[in-house]
């Protein structure tokens, strides 16, 4: 067996632990990150503090505009801008 | 010289969402939260010139839609009728008593901190993803915010999966960062 093959970079790590977050993960990547935060301090640390932000922005219900929304609201602004300019 | 210079090119870029996650918890409906931020911006617009440059961009627009999020409650509000408060008691003798206790308990104070904690936690969010690159900070937000999926993510901004993950990396360690020095400590 190759030591890549179950054995992952930290780098490689702090990405799955990404898509962790957002449910993207495949379970053989879930189980190389837990492999991997068997013996990593720094793959670990990255864990909890990428767990405490997604547990952070969850509690705080924040949102934000839809791409369309922010489209729409971009051309409305656009068209009062360029009257206000032209009527100057 | 002002401390703050005014630039409204920038206006919807840059404080649109903060506006909206400040309206949406007010209004509870997305078409009139765009409304009031419109309003706010066309408002803004027509009395640049009352701008000095000692608050910020950013907070003289949020006393502009305070004004405009007031003025909506005072439309609705002259259509509603008055809300009766009914104080039921529990007439019952082995309650007597009780009533003092169910009064002092008022579960509406634990929710009112609850928002304001929320309100200002969406603040620090907010100031958080302004120190973020433009590209990182639309990407988190389509990404955590919103919840697109990585596939539309990838075709509204053309880029590859590969590409997001890394400017989601990216964005997710700084932010992580920003929020451990200004609201975790």
């Amino acid at each position: 067996m190759k030591k890549s093959f179950l054995f992952i970079s930290c780098d490689e790590a702090k990405h799955i632990c990404d898509k962790v977050q957002y449910d993207e993960a495949s379970s053989w990547e879930q189980f190389k990150l837990r492999l991997r935060l068997m013996y990593c301090h720094i793959t670990k640390k990255y864990s909890n503090k990428n767990k405490k932000l997604s547990e952070t922005i969850e509690k705080s219900k924040v949102q934000c505009l839809k791409t369309e929304e922010l489209k729409k609201l971009q051309s409305q602004f656009d068209k009062e801008l360029a009257k206000q300019q032209q009527d100057q | 010289m002002p401390k703050h210079q005014i630039n409204p090119n920038n206006w919807v870029k840059s404080y649109s969402d903060y506006l909206f996650n400040y309206t949406i918890t007010r209004v509870n409906s997305r078409e009139i939260a765009q409304d009031l931020i419109s309003e706010t911006f066309l408002a803004g617009l027509k009395s640049m010139k009352n701008f000095k440059g000692e608050a910020s961009e950013r907070t003289w627009l949020i006393s502009i839609l305070k004004r405009k999020i007031i003025d909506h409650y005072r439309k609705i509000n002259s259509n509603k009728g008055k809300a009766e408060v009914r104080m039921s008691y529990n007439s019952d003798t082995d309650t007597e008593g009780d009533w003092l206790e169910e009064r002092v308990a008022d579960a509406s104070d634990k929710t009112a901190e609850d928002h304001l904690v929320n309100s200002e936690l969406g603040d620090a969010i907010y100031d958080c993803l302004g120190k973020l690159p433009e590209k990182q900070a639309d990407v988190f937000k389509m990404k955590t915010i919103l919840g697109y999926d990585t596939e539309t993510i990838c075709n509204d901004l053309d880029i590859t999966a590969s590409n997001l993950w890394v400017i989601i990396h990216r964005a997710r360690t700084a932010l992580a960062e920003c929020m451990e020095d200004n609201w975790y400590k």
